[in-house]
């Protein structure tokens, strides 16, 4: 089985944020707690649904990741989008970012 | 199933049939449509007051010639995104004249709370055990409406004409 | 335009308030995500790809200037400084917090803005003829109708729980620019046979899936029983509208399933039993909506006005502005003038903050302090007087807001796609912005002529791409991004949906193929007066399938 880890957007903010720990979230994917076999998932989806339930987060599930680099990385356009936090384009000129919150 | 009229708790004097066997249950008896179709003699003979309940695919037409007969209907809401009772409750309060009780049953939420009400209906099973005490709230958080429904509500046009609104052409 | 009084104040006030304490219970856990998600769609707030997005409703595109600076402040208080105008004539915002859109939402209401109902399966933002009011082939202004159907449809208690999304669209013109015919409901202005103005009325249509022209239900609606009707064909989707299989819940899966004839019939019935109860408002509040769109005390000016003309001669890059960005006004001595927010190189539809306060400063000072948002993602200064061009024309360009492209290749129409949205397969703006390097020449995009590029990067359509002279709809293709190209789409009064020319291209492929179907039209046209649209529809696809597939 492929790596898997788990991603949910927070409530409170709406940003993209990777399950870490058993109660924790980080805004990088490379921080996320990695599941390689159907018991490991399904304690991940478990945490996940934990903090679904204590209103952190909203809609988690199970995406695919490799490793690669000494890290891992995610696979498919739409997560590399997301785990990028932004458009892979520029938005006008004049836009910013804002001070991205604690992870 | 807590039951709300008037914005606060109710006690419920109905029971529902949903299958033969509780047919012979006496006081106050709702029945759904099949179960009228099916035993219409028998249940006409009973005596105390007879509601139905209608499916939301079941509209209000199908018992048109009988409304007279029912002291309560019971319209379902099987997932609150399913709307078609609120058209059902408004025809048969504006349609049928139906003045009797209009029950919302099934997925009754607060937050759909004004809807119903403005569609009619006059008594909420509710869905589970949430708190009640925001259900007299939900009635009265907006009190401007856009157009006329069954209810009572004089839309903002009504307003607007019988005394005229604050200088609209306010300086920008 | 409409100004609120103060009923309409303190319905979104109450409104703002509800939502506050609704967001509060979905924090508190008291709602959970299933039962707030309708909630704060009926709020217009979306949970997409990195972030919540909102949905703010511009009524039937207008909005005033002292709108406009609001729009700005909300982007740089709440978001990241910048907003997309969308192919419904709203303006979305990709980054805004939960909990901090009580606040947004207050914000807008001081200014008479507000995003309800710009989701859910509920009646939409009413969109109407960007022109509305100033073009000289109108009837009559139809927002003085969107209006009271705005009114109406604003949380309507029947009609909140529809099978699916509702939208309506009106033209006061015979030429549409509204597209009626890819809408739910689709309303044209007409006259009968006294000269009386009433509707006809299109039900039906609509993109996404199934892309459906809609059908006309009846050919002459008076006036005065708009809503009442509106009423009836809502209360008849309402009740036998698909609930099975959200991809067959449209009001058009079941004008096609019953027939239009029979669901004609349905809504005539149901309209006779209701078309003289008080849903049709009083000739008093007619009226009082009417007087907000009587036309402005313009200035008595000639047609001819010789500073202009001069202007225009002495300076090339101002006549080529001219020529593809104003528009011909109803009063003399007036033009409309397009905002191109499709510079080379951009996001098409996308206006950084400052952006939109130069446009609010502009409309103060040069169109009667209104502007407008075309489906294309333009904006519109509706009134601007022709000696005020050149000055209006040299602010423009310094703002990047002046590119020549309206109507032309360069004009592209792009949903958000994957670079934003959770819905898509394909991104669709990286895609607009090589195609716009390619065509980048403004000289040869005016050879080209009128030519109307949409893309969507899912089949939702938000693109609106089946009704693109070219249409390309992003799929995934084993985890590529792949390009399907329809032709020959159109959405004015002659609406057809584009058809697909073959398989589907590549990233890599797909700009070659764009101008491999130009150059095939180029080729092809009889003069260059034959429009692009034109050709396709004299020489069919055939020509440009072999010239895009023949080295296959």
């Amino acid at each position: 089985m492929s790596l898997k880890i788990v991603t949910a957007n927070r409530l409170r903010d709406g940003a993209v944020v990777y399950l870490a720990g058993s109660a924790r979230w980080s805004e990088r994917l490379r921080d996320a707690r990695r599941a390689t076999d159907a018991a490991e998932t399904d304690a991940l989806l478990a945490a996940a649904e934990r903090a679904v339930a204590a209103q952190e987060v909203v809609a988690p599930y199970l995406i695919d990741v490799v490793q690669a680099d000494g890290t891992i990385h995610p696979v498919g356009t739409r997560e590399i989008i997301r785990a990028s936090r932004g458009p892979t384009i520029k938005p006008p000129v004049g836009s910013f970012r804002q001070d991205e919150s604690h992870v | 199933m807590p039951l709300i009229k008037n914005g606060a708790a109710a006690d419920d004097s109905w029971t529902t049939a949903l299958t033969p066997d509780e047919l012979g249950h006496t006081g106050p008896l709702i029945v759904t449509l099949e179960l009228w179709h099916a035993h219409r003699e028998r249940l006409l003979g009973r005596n105390g007051p007879i509601g139905i309940r209608l499916a939301s695919n079941q509209a209000p037409d199908l018992i048109a010639g009988d409304l007279h007969r029912f002291d309560l209907v019971a319209l379902e809401f099987p997932k609150f995104a399913d709307g078609r009772a609120y058209s059902h409750a408004r025809l048969l309060r504006e349609r049928h004249g139906f003045s009797g009780e209009l029950r919302a049953v099934g997925n009754v939420l607060r937050d759909q709370l004004l809807f119903m009400v403005r569609c009619g209906f006059d008594s909420f099973e509710v869905a589970d055990d949430r708190p009640l005490d925001g259900w007299e709230a939900a009635l009265s958080e907006i009190d401007i409406v856009y157009q006329p429904a069954a209810d009572r509500r004089a839309p903002v046009t009504t307003e607007r004409s019988e005394r005229p609104a604050v200088a609209a052409n306010w300086a920008y | 335009m409409y100004r609120y009084d103060e009923f309409d104040h303190r319905f979104v006030a109450q409104r703002v308030e509800q939502f506050r304490d609704q967001v509060q219970r979905r924090l508190s856990g008291e709602l959970s995500e299933d039962e707030f998600k309708p909630l704060r769609l009926m709020n217009g707030l979306y949970l997409q790809l990195h972030a919540y997005m909102l949905r703010v409703a511009i009524p039937y595109g207008t909005l005033s200037a002292k709108q406009m600076r609001k729009l700005a402040y909300i982007a740089r208080r709440y978001d990241r400084g910048f907003g997309h105008f969308t192919t419904r004539q709203n303006i979305q915002y990709n980054w805004p917090k939960l909990n901090e859109v009580p606040d947004l939402l207050a914000d807008l209401a001081e200014v008479e803005m507000h995003a309800i109902q710009t989701s859910g399966n509920c009646i939409r933002n009413v969109t109407a003829d960007h022109y509305a009011g100033v073009a000289g082939d109108e009837i009559e202004d139809p927002r003085v109708y969107a209006e009271m159907i705005r009114q109406w449809s604003t949380l309507h208690p029947e009609f909140s729980f529809l099978p699916r999304k509702f939208k309506v669209a009106i033209t006061g013109s015979p030429n549409d620019r509204a597209a009626v015919r890819v809408h739910d409901i689709g309303l044209r202005m007409v006259t009968n046979e006294a000269g009386e103005p009433g509707f006809e009325v299109i039900v039906g249509g609509g993109q996404g899936r199934t892309p459906i022209i809609g059908a006309t239900i009846r050919k002459f609606l008076p006036k005065q029983y708009l809503l009442s009707y509106l009423e009836a064909i809502l209360r008849v989707y309402n009740m036998l509208g698909r609930r099975d299989n959200i991809y067959k819940a449209r009001i058009k899966i079941l004008v096609k399933e019953t027939g239009a004839e029979k669901f004609a019939e349905l809504v005539e019935r149901e309209w006779q039993a209701i078309k003289d109860t008080p849903v049709d408002l009083p000739d008093a509040e007619v009226e009082r909506i009417a007087a907000y769109f009587a036309p402005p005390a313009y200035q008595t000016l000639g047609a001819y006005q010789p500073s202009f003309e001069e202007q225009r001669l002495a300076d090339r890059d101002f006549a080529a502005w001219v020529r593809s960005n104003v528009a011909a006004h109803k009063q003399p001595g007036y033009s409309i003038v397009n905002i191109s927010l499709k510079p080379e190189g951009g996001v098409p539809g996308d206006a950084s903050a400052d952006q939109m306060d130069l446009v609010a400063d502009l409309a103060d000072r040069y169109s009667l302090s209104e502007v407008r948002v075309s489906h294309m993602q333009n904006l519109v200064l509706p009134d601007v007087r022709q000696t005020d061009l050149y000055d209006l024309w040299q602010a423009l360009v310094e703002g990047e807001l002046a590119t020549a492209n309206i109507g032309l290749l360069g004009d592209i129409i792009a949903c958000p796609g994957l670079d934003y949205c959770n819905l898509a397969n394909a991104r669709s703006i990286p895609v607009s912005q090589r195609i716009g390097r390619r065509f980048a020449d403004l000289k040869r995009q005016h050879d080209i002529g009128e030519l109307t590029l949409n893309i969507s990067g899912c089949i939702n359509a938000c693109g609106h791409h089946h009704v693109g002279h070219i249409g390309l709809l992003g799929v995934d293709k084993k985890g590529e991004e792949f390009y399907q190209i329809t032709l020959g789409g159109r959405r004015d009064e002659q609406a057809s949906v584009g058809r697909i020319v073959g398989p589907a291209f590549s990233t890599d492929q797909v700009v070659d193929a764009v101008e491999t179907i130009v150059n095939t039209y180029l080729d092809r046209r009889v003069d260059a007066d034959e429009r692009f649209i034109d050709t396709v529809g004299r020489i069919g696809l055939e020509p440009f399938k072999e010239d895009l597939y023949a080295t296959h």
